[in-house]
């Protein structure tokens, strides 16, 4: 298990991320699960039930919080109220690490809340190391940033989208969060081998895996997390395990949610991978 | 690093932004023509596009592009939707397309989170009423209801004061009103509307496109509702938000009490016209001050504690 300082020397296991529909079967039922991922953006609210919720929650659950709005490749700086609210949640869930994605979504104060491509520079990945480490000295958690889907590319692009993760992470000094259904999806769409990408990571900085279902169109993919993991997620999934060691593996499904113990198995498919854990599972 | 490069990556996220901002064309794709600026004149969508965007072996540069703009699009107008939805009862569905649409365009979103879109669209209609047409009045009324429901959802709360509390107060003392509570004084019983329109949206298909019967039948719901002014309480009680009326001697109180005036203040200047007898006024102020406590809408106010 890549146990490392960039996801708190945790040992997690397989987690589910926590939704809405499920709230209800989660408190009542009380599922065994190694450890939930919520989405920050819903809690960092002044009161209320989702706060209340999520009390509930981190009393019998671990829980690591997932980010949708850092933006950290946005040109600006973030945002400093944003910043406030998330450190009160981050004292609040005494989440082991914290993640968000390696893109941007906002530009001059406006925000277009996608998690749009990053140019691939140098200049880019400057800018977005810069933003991580203000975010990391301010929450003071460690940050994993992870890879997104994406659909278009930029003619300045000076490297590829693996070189570009590289470069922002050690510029940053940060960790990664890896999902392997973003690789799969930008690979069908950007036409590129998903295992070069694999093999480019760097395992020491690898502290969380993603798997997620997405849709096939005519002409390309789109990561709509509303179906099972597809085989060939799985295969990456498999390499990703033997490459970085067992690793803390988080299933996201957000449309057309299914009953939580479907969501749940799925999830579970992950330890057939984890050597340690395929023999209990 | 160099000033010019560091504007190249604001210039690319500034036209990225720009492009994926303007409306989709009615077919719901992307806008065939820039808008023009400041003298410049509006250009081929496809040449905007290439300028920045690669085209890959089965999509064009505007193709790729027009992906991420149906996505903010639909995002963000299903957000309005969703936040909203007594307003497009009030309006019907092809306005309500038209005003998110014109509201987007001039409000875009300047927070991280989506929780906040609609926090302008209030301002937004009485500054633009046309996009209500003939439901004016009661689209500014519901707007207001669906933004103070959200606030209440999840507004702060302080620690609540009990009745046994308020036994103690004089008539120098303050009082703090929670957060969540959020006092309208409406032109229509728009909190009616509502109540409907959560009902309805239970019994819809949540996977279906088309205009649900319910929406049709709210529609005519909305058509048929006349002025009657009221005054309202937005409150959330154990994870619930609730319409309260409230008399309007009930909302001046409440709103004095939150401007920080005093107890004997407020109450002073809420019956100081008031035809009702001094035992009368006794007796309201009674029973609501008991109704607020159990209601826990009470709290110290923040600025004494601090």
């Amino acid at each position: 298990m890549p146990v490392n300082r960039f996801n708190g020397h945790k040992d997690y296991g397989i987690g589910v991320g926590l939704r809405v529909p499920h709230y209800n079967h989660i408190l009542e039922r009380k599922p065994v699960v190694d450890w939930f991922e919520i989405i920050s953006e819903n809690y960092m609210v002044d009161g209320g039930p989702p706060l209340a919720t999520l009390d509930r929650i981190l009393e019998q659950y671990k829980v690591v919080q997932h980010g949708v709005s850092m933006y950290f490749g946005s040109v600006d700086p973030p945002d400093r109220e944003q910043l406030k609210r998330l450190k009160a949640l981050v004292r609040r869930t005494k989440t082991p690490w914290f993640t968000d994605h390696l893109c941007w979504g906002s530009v001059d104060g406006r925000y277009t809340h996608d998690l749009l491509p990053m140019p691939y520079t140098i200049e880019a990945a400057r800018i977005t190391a810069r933003n991580i480490r203000q975010v990391e000295d301010f929450i003071e958690v460690p940050i994993a940033v992870e890879n997104v889907s994406s659909y278009a590319e930029f003619h300045v692009s000076e490297m590829t989208e693996w070189e570009f993760l590289n470069e922002v992470v050690e510029r940053a000094d940060c960790g990664i969060l890896l999902d392997v259904n973003n690789i799969y999806v930008s690979s069908r769409n950007h036409e590129f081998n998903p295992f070069d990408y694999l093999n480019a990571v760097d395992p020491a900085r690898v502290a969380q895996i993603h798997i997620a279902g997405h849709s096939k169109f005519e002409k390309y993919i789109l990561d709509t997390h509303d179906h099972p993991v597809i085989d060939p997620v799985w295969r990456l999934y498999g390499h990703a395990i033997e490459r970085f060691g067992p690793t803390a593996t988080l299933l996201e499904w957000d449309d057309r949610i299914p009953p939580f113990e479907e969501v749940h198995a799925e999830a579970r498919k992950a330890a057939r991978y984890m050597p340690q854990q395929a023999k209990v599972a | 690093m160099t000033a010019a490069k560091v504007q190249n990556l604001r210039q690319i996220q500034r036209r990225m932004a720009a492009v994926l901002m303007m409306p989709l064309t009615r077919s719901g794709h992307i806008a065939h023509r820039t808008t023009a600026i400041k003298g410049k004149p509006a250009k081929s969508m496809a040449a905007e596009a290439a300028a920045f965007i690669k085209p890959n072996s089965r999509l064009t540069s505007l193709e790729r592009l027009d992906i991420y703009s149906r996505s903010y699009w639909f995002r963000l107008i299903g957000s309005i939707r969703e936040d909203f939805p007594g307003l497009l009862a009030a309006v019907g569905s092809t306005a309500f397309e038209r005003l998110s649409q014109a509201y987007l365009v001039e409000c875009p979103s300047q927070s991280f989170t989506l929780r906040n879109l609609g926090s302008r669209l209030p301002a937004w209609l009485r500054r633009n009423p046309r996009y209500a047409g003939t439901a004016l009045g009661l689209a500014l009324d519901m707007v207001r209801l669906e933004w103070a429901h959200i606030e209440a959802f999840d507004g702060g709360a302080h620690k609540t004061l009990g009745s046994e509390d308020l036994i103690h107060l004089a008539e120098g003392s303050s009082l703090g009103i929670q957060p969540h509570l959020q006092l309208l004084a409406l032109k229509f019983p728009v909190d009616e509307l509502r109540i409907l329109v959560n009902r309805a949206s239970s019994d819809d298909d949540p996977e279906s496109n088309s205009v649900p019967h319910s929406t049709r039948r709210l529609m005519r719901r909305a058509a048929q509702l006349r002025p009657t002014p009221i005054f309202a309480a937005v409150h959330r009680f154990d994870s619930n938000v609730y319409y309260r009326r409230i008399a309007f001697e009930e909302y001046s109180l409440l709103n004095a009490l939150r401007q920080g005036q005093s107890i004997g203040e407020a109450v002073g200047k809420v019956f100081a016209r008031s035809p009702e007898p001094l035992d009368r006024q006794c007796s309201l102020l009674k029973s609501w001050f008991a109704a607020w406590a159990e209601l826990g809408w009470l709290c110290q106010r923040q600025e004494e504690i601090k």
